[in-house]
């Protein structure tokens, strides 16, 4: 995952803590805290001290070079990497305050708590309205008239309400891949999470859906504390709050994406922006 | 542009009739082989069809004496011997190919991988003698005494369950093509969890459920085309399965209700019985068996395709 050369000397080198304690304080109180967060696959070590907060009710994006760690940091923010042997992370994340990384943490109802998104959409093979239902159901206790009106809901703040509110019992699967993928922020936001995670969400759609799931994202943000990955650099400046870029499993630094995007303070987020390299 | 030179562009030309041609006939010889199959079965049985006509799978008689042939208890042991088998197999293999894909620590998984692999590659005379020696004894002294004794009275179950325990007979037959259709079962199965994409179980994960929510609302529902395929599979070598079934199951032409008591199968009987099968009638109707034997397993592979075709209608894009 982690490439095995040094960062070139001449980019300057400086401590990500300070930076990213800096300029995100007027977004609100933080959701998530993250503490000294180290991460290893084996004994390779992917995430380097890895300290920040992200504010609620607002979209933070990651970016930065592929196998930089930004996805490696969402599957630490639902546990998600505990699947897979070998893989652990040290250090301290707390989300609404909860520490999430203990031993005694009820995974699968954090996972409850904090919805993801992935790559590419991932209907599971039923309809379209028990996609959406399946978190519901799975949580209990929702049933009948209370179960269709949080469909309908999720839908609706999913904003693919209109293009399949004839076709609920059709397959997720036969919808096109831009409704497939709005159709999984449904089914992750149906169950009312605190945090939303995506993975490069629209790395597997064409420009139009894109603009429709940013869109999405955009409605969202006055709900839910949005983390969100991505390889697109217009997509992290259009639709973030907060921008952190991400190099070699260091967060390099973080702060609103109009100034990042305008003025990083380090020269390797520069050179990244600019498109140097990457 | 690349120049081509006119004779290798021949060759190939020549290479690839040739080539053609060859695929072609080996597809068609499989028709032609299948067709010949169905053609010498039904020339050797129609002396018993056109004698007993449609009487020889609705009657119970086998009477080599008197020349009176019914293939009705046969029938009854072909199918019930199969189903038991699969009543038993398929939880199994489901428990086996889940368990390796999704719990086995990676240690273990080869091993038991391996095993289910072996388990398949045992010859069924082996299972027959095991069975006939090792197995019947077991379930005569241990098992089929408790089942007697404690569902031998419950209303409608207990006829199954009555009689003398013989050892050997349908139920102990159903147990071992049970164990020999479990490796099939068990290796398709994991074969078939194992192309599920990781992004579709983490999808599961992240909303919250658990190993066996994911297993059983995604997983097993997108392997829906693959687990049809892997039962009938099972489904078809339990319905076709001699040696071993003919050790165990008795070989008694009779129907009764208990599943203790011996019975036969349709290829058991006809293993049994050939080489000593005087007058036509008699080995016509042998033959006329196993064309039975073809029709029954034919009718499940295209029910078992009908069925695909309707999944896959209903998934609709899917696939």
């Amino acid at each position: 995952m982690i490439p095995s050369t040094k960062p070139p000397k001449h980019l300057k080198m400086r401590p990500p803590v300070a930076v990213a304690a800096e300029r995100t304080e007027d977004l609100g109180p933080p959701k998530i805290e993250i503490r000294a967060l180290n991460f290893y696959y084996g004994d390779v070590r992917s995430l380097h001290n890895i300290t920040m907060s992200l504010a609620d009710k607002s979209i933070s994006a990651f970016i930065g070079p592929s196998g930089c760690g930004k996805s490696t940091l969402l599957r630490v923010l639902n546990r998600m990497y505990g699947l897979y042997p070998r893989q652990r992370a040290e250090g301290e994340v707390l989300i609404g305050g909860r520490d999430i990384l203990g031993p005694n943490v009820d995974v699968a109802e954090l996972r409850y708590r904090v919805g993801m998104v992935f790559q590419k959409p991932t209907p599971f093979p039923m309809s379209v309205f028990d996609n959406v239902a399946f978190g519901l159901r799975l949580g209990g206790g929702i049933r009948g008239a209370e179960l269709k009106s949080r469909v309908e809901s999720a839908l609706r703040d999913a904003a693919i309400w209109d293009e399949v509110k004839d076709k609920l019992h059709a397959d997720g699967r036969s919808l096109s891949g831009g409704q497939q993928q709005r159709l999984c922020i449904a089914r992750a936001i149906a169950v009312k999470p605190e945090v939303l995670l995506l993975d490069e969400p629209t790395a597997a759609l064409d420009p139009i859906s894109t603009l429709r799931v940013e869109e999405t994202l955009q409605a969202l943000r006055e709900k839910y504390c949005i983390v969100v990955v991505t390889h697109n650099l217009q997509q992290a400046a259009r639709v973030s709050n907060v921008t952190g870029f991400m190099f070699m499993g260091e967060l390099v630094e973080i702060g609103p994406s109009s100034r990042i995007f305008t003025s990083p303070q380090d020269r390797r987020t520069d050179d990244y922006i600019t498109g140097r390299f990457g | 542009m690349a120049i081509i030179d006119p004779r290798h562009a021949a060759k190939q030309l020549i290479y690839e009739r040739v080539f053609r041609s060859a695929t072609l006939s080996a597809a068609i010889l499989v028709l032609l082989i299948l067709g010949g199959v169905a053609m010498s079965l039904l020339r050797g049985a129609w002396p018993a069809i056109s004698h007993f006509g449609f009487s020889f799978v609705a009657r119970e008689i086998w009477n080599p004496v008197t020349d009176e042939f019914g293939a009705l208890a046969p029938i009854y042991g072909t199918v019930v011997t199969s189903v038991i088998a699969m009543l038993l197999a398929v939880p199994t293999g489901f428990g086996i190919a889940l368990f390796l894909t999704e719990l086995c620590p990676p240690l273990l998984k080869r091993p038991i991988g391996v095993a289910v692999e072996l388990l398949a590659a045992v010859p069924s005379i082996i299972f027959g003698i095991w069975g006939l020696f090792v197995l019947a004894p077991v379930l005569q002294r241990h098992v089929q005494p408790w089942l007697i004794a404690h569902l031998g009275h419950i209303v409608l179950v207990g006829k199954l369950f009555k009689g003398p325990p013989f050892g050997i007979g349908i139920l102990t037959a159903g147990v071992v093509l049970a164990i020999m259709v479990l490796p099939f079962i068990a290796a398709t199965l994991r074969d078939v969890f194992d192309t599920v994409p990781a992004m579709l179980k983490e999808s599961g994960y992240a909303l919250g459920a658990t190993t066996w929510e994911v297993m059983w609302n995604v997983v097993v529902p997108h392997s829906r085309v693959g687990i049809v395929g892997g039962i009938m599979l099972g489904l078809g070598r339990a319905l076709g399965e001699t040696m071993a079934v003919t050790f165990v199951i008795g070989n008694a032409h009779r129907i009764s209700s208990s599943l203790l008591a011996p019975g036969t199968t349709i290829s058991s009987a006809i293993a049994n019985e050939f080489t000593e099968a005087v007058g036509d009638l008699y080995t016509s109707s042998l033959i006329a068996l196993g064309l039975l034997l073809f029709l029954i397993t034919f009718t499940v592979i295209a029910a078992a395709q009908a069925m695909l075709r309707r999944l896959e209608r209903r998934s609709g894009a899917a696939v």
